[in-house]
């Protein structure tokens, strides 16, 4: 009896691992009903896998049976592999035990479309509402949304679920029209919209009755795969900027495309994955949302890709030498932020310490800021006299030749030999 | 310089700043009762725990830090650290004789220090509150043992009654020698005698104490953490980063 279900989600759990979104935080659903579970505040990683990667949520397929045959999915329809589904019951046991040991922090779940679109959401609303309802279960709950399901389902998986997230999956329509004929971003754009509306609705809606439903209080989010199709990484990040902006979206997810077929149009299996390129559009991801960079800073025209040998908050500042030094005891918290190797809770430190005196180096080092890099963007109180002699790539080659960064100085798009 | 020995207690350290006060004291260095060596060329004061003289001082460093900082203090303080102990005292002196708002003042050693130190004993919290992996006993009690670098069992309680509100669990630190049980209602402190079929020394609990589905469900949480791992990205340096060694002893996934 243990193997076949053993089997089951050794299956689901291997289609659905090339979904990279763990996040179980932002929720607010507390446990007022003696239940169990209780999903408030921060997010919690329980494990990582090998690869170093949060194992936050249970992340299944209900099925890996689909309809579709995209090209860059390991459970399309001209695959051939094994195939299984869960049954209702077998995805709330698997949640509800794994929660009471402390595994999880809930569950994701996603599936292959079988049938169709509604046939498909209408059996993962079931499970959402029957650990809500009959199993009183208010741990995080990360809910796919099929697109083309009706609007009636989308609005009852959203009153059960925490998120809801549909992928574009290729950054750019014409990339997605490549490997996957049968779909577009307007079917993603729709329903993410139709959610976005009825999450404000009900935001009004609470500020007036208490005890308006939740829907949704965890937001949406989407994944674009990296590397299958030729984008630059400018396309990427303004793409995600524009969806940020247009669905205000909690998180883009990007995904290093792992080959995992032999599709003429697709990367051959064995190439490495993209794991520097997929790192740099991250930290750009971060310098948008919380550093206060808009992305037409970081990638335009005259600088279409992110350098791979430095970050991008550094590839910045060295294209833009004229704003700098910055003076930590007197400048902006806005331009502190922007200094290369001082991060958001430096930056507030350094703000709420100088009011007791101007801060000098041993200071800022004891504060965390990484001193060796960004020593050659500011002024302390005890700063050597430096002419500014220095140009661009003088000083990155001086940065690079000091760091202990983790990558390589220089891009090795190779697979090692052990 | 004068030596303060104190009991080890929140409240010995409260008390050792008002007694700071009180005798006038200039320069002070405090130790902790187990970490005292008498030495016959230095004179030593002994702290008499009082609550009293703690609540007063208590008092006095919330009417100038706020929540956020009352709390960092006693995360800082469960670390057991010497070092912290004495940061500490030092700290509330500096905060006592200066006006609301020092607490600001990350140009501070000692400010610095107690931060940079609740931040640590927060993320060792936040570990634990990650790593703990329950057992289903056969009287249906979910078991779980730990021993986490500092003393964070007074900072998770509330977090596992709260999600856990409908089992009983036990939560016991061996290093510390105490445990939390939740027993549907309240929380409370136990103190086990470990028999031999319940030793410390086992990483988790023996299969004659536990439910009969407890082996599936361990069998299927090491079958998910393997399939859920894509082989194509490994990178064991960034995993044991993020899950140092020291915690896979009682890791259910991280056993053969």
């Amino acid at each position: 009896m243990f193997e076949r279900i053993r089997e089951k989600l050794e299956i689901l759990a291997d289609a659905a691992k090339y979904d990279v979104s763990c996040s179980s935080s932002g929720s607010n659903r507390k446990n007022t009903n003696k239940g169990l579970g209780d999903s408030e505040g921060s997010g919690i990683c329980h494990s990582y896998t090998e690869d170093g990667r949060c194992v936050s949520l249970l992340k299944i397929l209900l099925t890996n049976h689909c309809i579709y045959d995209c090209a860059f999915c390991v459970s399309r329809k001209s695959n051939d592999i094994k195939r299984a589904a869960f049954t209702v019951e077998e995805v709330v046991e698997l949640t509800m035990n794994f929660y009471r040991r402390n595994y999880i922090e809930g569950l994701f779940l996603s599936s292959g479309i079988f049938k169709n679109a509604d046939y498909t959401m209408e059996r993962l609303v079931r499970i959402v509402k029957k650990l809500r309802i009959e199993e009183r279960f208010n741990g995080y709950i990360h809910l796919k949304t099929i697109p083309g399901a009706s609007e009636e389902l989308l609005k009852e998986a959203g009153l059960y679920a925490d998120r809801m997230s549909i992928n574009l999956e290729m950054p750019t329509e014409s990339g997605l029209k490549l490997l996957a004929p049968e779909k577009s971003h307007e079917d993603v754009k729709k329903p993410l919209d139709f959610i976005q509306k009825n999450i404000v609705q009900l935001k009004d809606e609470k500020s007036l009755i208490k005890s308006a439903p939740k829907f949704v209080p965890a937001g949406q989010s989407t994944q674009m795969v990296i590397g299958a199709t030729p984008e630059t990484d400018k396309e990427i990040m303004h793409t995600a900027s524009n969806f940020y902006k247009d669905f205000s979206l909690k998180r883009v997810y990007y995904s290093g495309y792992i080959p995992i077929s032999t599709d003429t149009r697709l990367p051959i299996i064995g190439s490495q994955p993209p794991l520097i390129r997929e790192n740099r559009l991250y930290q750009t991801d971060w310098l948008m949302r919380f550093y206060g960079f808009d992305v037409q800073e970081i990638l335009n025209d005259a600088h279409p890709n992110l350098d791979a040998d430095i970050d991008p908050k550094l590839s910045w500042a060295l294209r833009n030498l004229d704003q700098f030094p910055v003076d930590v005891n007197t400048a902006d918290y806005k331009m502190i932020l922007r200094v290369p190797g001082i991060g958001v809770g430096s930056a507030k430190k350094i703000v709420q310490a100088r009011k007791f005196g101007r801060l000098h180096q041993n200071q800022l080092k004891k504060i965390g800021i990484a001193f060796k890099k960004a020593r050659h963007f500011i002024r302390y109180a005890d700063s050597p006299l430096q002419l500014r002699d220095f140009d661009a790539s003088h000083l990155k080659g001086v940065i690079l030749s000091e760091s202990t960064s983790k990558y390589l100085k220089t891009p090795q798009n190779q697979l090692s030999l052990f | 310089m004068e030596l303060y020995v104190f009991d080890g207690t929140l409240e010995g350290l409260l008390t050792a700043v008002f007694d700071c006060y009180q005798r006038k004291s200039g320069a002070v260095k405090i130790v902790s009762q187990e970490n005292f060596h008498p030495d016959v060329f230095q004179e030593s004061f002994t702290v008499v725990s009082a609550d009293e003289k703690a609540n007063r001082v208590w008092a006095g460093l919330r009417k100038k830090l706020d929540k956020d900082w009352m709390l960092r203090f006693y995360k800082s303080f469960l670390s057991e650290n010497q070092e912290t102990f004495h940061d500490l005292l030092e700290f509330s002196r500096y905060i006592l004789d200066n006006p609301a708002g020092a607490g600001e003042n990350f140009g501070n050693k000692h400010v610095l220090a107690i931060s940079q130190m609740a931040q640590k004993v927060h993320r060792e919290k936040h570990r634990m509150e990650a790593f703990i992996r329950f057992q289903q006993t056969a009287d249906g009690i979910f078991y779980a043992h730990i021993e986490p670098d500092f003393n964070v069992l007074p900072l998770i309680s509330d977090h596992f009654k709260n999600r856990y509100a409908d089992q009983k669990w036990i939560i016991y630190d061996l290093k510390r020698k105490y445990g939390l049980y939740f027993d549907l209602e309240k929380v409370e402190e136990v103190v086990f005698d470990f028999t031999t079929e319940m030793s410390p020394a086992l990483n988790a609990l023996p299969e004659t104490l536990l439910d009969p589905k407890e082996e599936l469900y361990s069998l299927l949480w090491k079958d998910y953490f393997r399939s859920t791992n894509i082989p194509a990205r490994k990178n064991m340096k960034l995993h044991i980063r993020h899950i140092p060694k020291r915690y896979w002893k009682y890791l259910s996934e991280k056993q053969a």
